[in-house]
């Protein structure tokens, strides 16, 4: 059974559908105690980092998120959610992520080709960057996602396991551990997407 | 490597797509979720569904089937028709949909594009304009494309994505329906002057002028069509493999 975290960011009715395509167990909380008992978690986010983070810790899920990791509950964020799961943000200033990972989210003003449009959005190609990683096991190179974002990850070499091509190589995927996350949306993503929400599934089931 | 989209519209009234289609295999060809489907299926690379329906009967059953759409299909949604507030970007995005697209209700009130920018974010507020030609000057149309509003069309746009519209949907009523081919002449001068995606509306008639749209234009990023991918004229995976051909960027 898979929870997805509601820190109140966002709208969780794609996510939630996707996994029920898929034929997952899914539930949408924001509740400890029934999170924890999820086999999985998903921290979902879109919006500033900084109000996302906020909330987080505000709902007290974030010492929540940090305990489960800790106790190797398969946890995957996605979009803005894979962004706090790193050590800080430098959007709109400077701002506390979770520390689960390694590295730090920047804005692309400034550091990509100025034709190019911000935010990345659209479907890019994936360059899977490390071909043990559990997660991307059923994604071909070259497979195609949906992105839409501002701003990226960065310093996350030791984590680092998929990349996206947009006037540099921008971070999209990341695996450490138990510690997952997307910077592209699986629920936006068509199949390829749904497959790596399966493989997540298989992992988080196989881990209980 | 980004992709160029290619994207389906579906006009939809009182729960049904308007404009026959037809399709083997699919048993109700005026249901959006089925057609929605389909198209989520065979290489589409969003859908925007649009709701011309007058009534609120019909909004409510739009509603309900955007939320049975955004159910099966996993590629981002597009919605338009009928946003006019606020609260009509909440009904919609509460359903499913990714983004929003606004036209008349722009028009009346600009504020609309700034507000719900702030609210949910650029990347949500799509700014869709029915563009013409009048005495050589391109100009906004309102309502449909019926009403001309005397603004000019090039600033208009720019100032909507100033105010945070995050793509830009240009529909040229000069050349929708002809199917000769999209108006790359105003597409130019949108592209020249934004730094959102631009979305080429009306005039597609067959593959080659999603190439030449392409080839001509790179900073076009999608080619939306209604007509032709509904009666099969022009399919997408099809399409698709042309494009790539072509050395155009593209999911397959």
């Amino acid at each position: 059974m898979i929870g997805i975290i509601d820190y109140g960011v966002g709208n969780l009715f794609s996510l939630k559908s996707s996994f029920e395509a898929i034929g997952e167990e899914v539930f949408v909380s924001g509740d400890k105690n029934e999170l924890a008992k999820a086999d999985g978690l998903i921290l979902p986010g879109v919006g500033a980092f900084e109000d996302a983070a906020n909330k987080l810790r505000q709902s007290g899920l974030d010492e929540f998120v940090k305990e489960e990791a800790d106790k190797g509950t398969p946890l995957m964020g996605i979009c803005l959610g894979m962004q706090i799961l790193f050590e800080k943000s430098f959007e709109y200033g400077e701002h506390q992520g979770l520390g689960l990972l390694k590295g730090h989210v920047v804005p692309m003003e400034g550091s990509l080709p100025k034709e190019l449009k911000i935010p990345h959005i659209g479907w890019n190609s994936l360059h899977i960057t490390s071909t043990d990683c559990e997660l991307l096991r059923n994604i071909n190179e070259g497979d195609c996602v949906y992105f839409v974002h501002s701003f990226y990850a960065q310093g996350c070499e030791d984590s680092l396991i998929a990349t996206a091509e947009y006037g540099k190589e921008l971070t999209a995927a990341v695996a450490k551990g138990n510690v997952y996350g997307c910077q592209f949306h699986p629920e936006k993503s068509g199949s390829v997407g749904l497959r790596i929400l399966s493989t997540f599934s298989e992992i988080s089931k196989q881990t209980r | 490597m980004i992709t160029k989209r290619i994207i389906p519209c579906l006009d939809v009234r009182n729960g049904r797509v308007v404009k026959g289609v037809n399709f083997e295999g699919l048993s109700d060809v005026s249901s959006p979720i089925e057609l929605g489907k389909y198209y989520s299926d065979n290489g589409a690379d969003e859908l925007v569904f649009y709701d011309i329906t007058a009534s609120a009967e019909g909004r409510a059953l739009f509603t309900d089937i955007l939320t049975e759409v955004a159910k099966t299909i996993f590629i981002p949604l597009t919605v338009g028709g009928g946003i006019n507030t606020l609260d009509d970007f909440d009904r919609v995005l509460k359903c499913g949909a990714d983004k929003v697209s606004v036209n008349s209700g722009a028009i009346r009130d600009p504020e609309l594009i700034t507000k719900a920018a702030k609210k949910y974010g650029d990347q949500c507020v799509v700014i869709s304009a029915d563009v013409k030609r009048v005495d050589g000057v391109f100009r906004v149309f309102a309502k449909g494309g019926r009403e001309n509003t005397g603004m000019e069309a090039i600033s208009w746009i720019k100032s909507c994505v100033d105010r945070g519209a995050g793509e830009v949907v240009l529909n040229s009523i000069d050349t929708d329906g002809v199917k000769g081919g999209f108006d790359l002449e105003m597409l130019r001068a949108v592209s020249d002057v934004v730094n959102v995606p631009v979305i080429a509306s009306g005039g597609a008639g067959c593959i080659d002028d999603f190439v030449t749209l392409f080839n001509t234009l790179p900073k076009v990023d999608a080619g939306l069509a209604a007509s032709i991918f509904h009666f099969g004229e022009v399919e997408i995976p099809e399409l698709k493999k042309v494009l790539q051909k072509n050395n155009i960027n593209v999911r397959l």
